[in-house]
């Protein structure tokens, strides 16, 4: 029986698609059966992150109004064994699925994928509702930012509320030379704030942009320290025991050279 | 002579301590989920209170919830606003 896990955040653009794609991709090259739903519908952009966007035929929509069956709808990554990709409608809105849908849908997947990895709209409203109806467990992406922080509080009591108990934290685009000279919330300082158990940090890092250009998930990428960071989170969402990473690995050469000669760092 | 050390070794506020200490305020509104509603029940029981002693005018009392410096002055907390008229004192609170 396989598990279903909502990625979410509330705030838009802090690296939802990014993440579900990349640990999505991750559990796969650890050998599972791993499934990825977008239900961002009429916003749809998980396929093109992970450069399946020429492959869609049939989605969401057309599943759960029986135009196709599933098995259509389910895009194989071939690059990926075992990793498969459900794509989001492009021309519907969110009211074309309900919650009760989505629970018949993941209930569906289950029998067949050990990992249901749902990609989340941003907002509260009917998307929203959606995605997290089937889930068993959530993930919620933010960033060091009082926006995003602040989002993820609300989504967090939101998710509580739908019975959805312990969500971990994933802190993305974290700027270890930023929190350095308190310019950046630290993850202690966010952790204070939400008071949810973390699963991952991910450093701000460019190879994440360069990836998504490539429309290949920087997980699979071994010199990407945002790649390192995904891959921990994977083994973590596993259930194995990872240590957080050193941050420091992300400082430039520069900036290691002026700390050596004393100066403040840039 | 804490306090000397203290006031020699504490740093300029960072720009993190300000986005903390903003957002921990701006959650407890968050939080609290305060609505109209909420603050109408929270006027009605004060003023079921306040009238046991003193004659208020009802229409000029004003309750809001809001932010004020704390004690040491050097945080902002959130504080519960209460402006109410008195009219006259009831003899029972003599």
């Amino acid at each position: 029986m396989g598990e279903v896990i909502v990625i979410t955040s509330g705030k838009g653009g802090v690296g939802k698609t990014t993440t579900t794609a990349n640990i999505g991709t991750g559990l796969a090259l650890q050998g599972k059966k791993v499934v990825l739903i977008d239900t961002d519908i009429g916003l749809r952009n998980l396929d093109v992150v992970m450069g399946l966007e020429n492959r869609i035929v049939y989605d969401l929509v057309d599943v759960v109004e029986g135009a196709c069956r599933l098995k259509q709808a389910l895009i194989k990554d071939k690059r990926y064994e075992g990793l498969h990709l459900l794509p989001a409608a492009q021309t519907r809105d969110k009211n074309a699925v309900t919650p009760q849908q989505m629970v018949d849908l993941c209930e569906e997947l289950k029998k067949e994928f050990d990992y249901i990895l749902v990609d989340c709209p941003a907002g509260i409203e009917q998307g929203f509702k959606n995605a997290i109806a089937g889930a068993d467990r959530a993930l919620v992406v933010t960033t060091p930012e009082v926006s995003a922080v602040r989002d993820a509080d609300r989504i967090i009591g939101l998710l509580e509320a739908n019975e959805i108990r312990n969500p971990k934290l994933i802190v993305n685009r974290v700027r270890h030379d930023m929190v350095k000279r308190g310019d950046m919330m630290s993850i202690e300082d966010i952790i204070d704030i939400l008071a949810i158990g973390l699963i991952g940090v991910v450093p701000d890092d460019e190879n994440i942009i360069i990836s998504t250009n490539k429309g290949e998930p920087a997980v699979t990428d071994n010199k990407s320290s945002a790649g390192q960071a995904y891959r921990n989170i994977t083994r973590r969402i596993m259930g194995e025991d990872v240590p957080l990473m050193d941050l420091n690995v992300n400082e430039g050469l520069l900036a290691k050279m002026k700390k050596l000669f004393g100066f403040k760092p840039a | 002579m804490i306090d000397l050390i203290k006031l020699l070794t504490r740093k300029k506020e960072t720009s993190k301590d300000v986005a903390k200490e903003r957002l921990k305020l701006v959650l407890i509104h968050d939080r609290s989920n305060v609505s109209p509603q909420f603050l109408e029940m929270v006027k009605s029981e004060i003023i079921k209170v306040i009238q046991n002693y003193m004659e208020i005018d009802e229409r000029e009392l004003d309750i809001q919830l809001t932010k004020t410096n704390s004690d040491d002055g050097e945080r902002i907390v959130p504080a519960l606003v209460a402006n109410i008229p008195i009219k006259g004192m009831k003899s029972a609170g003599r």
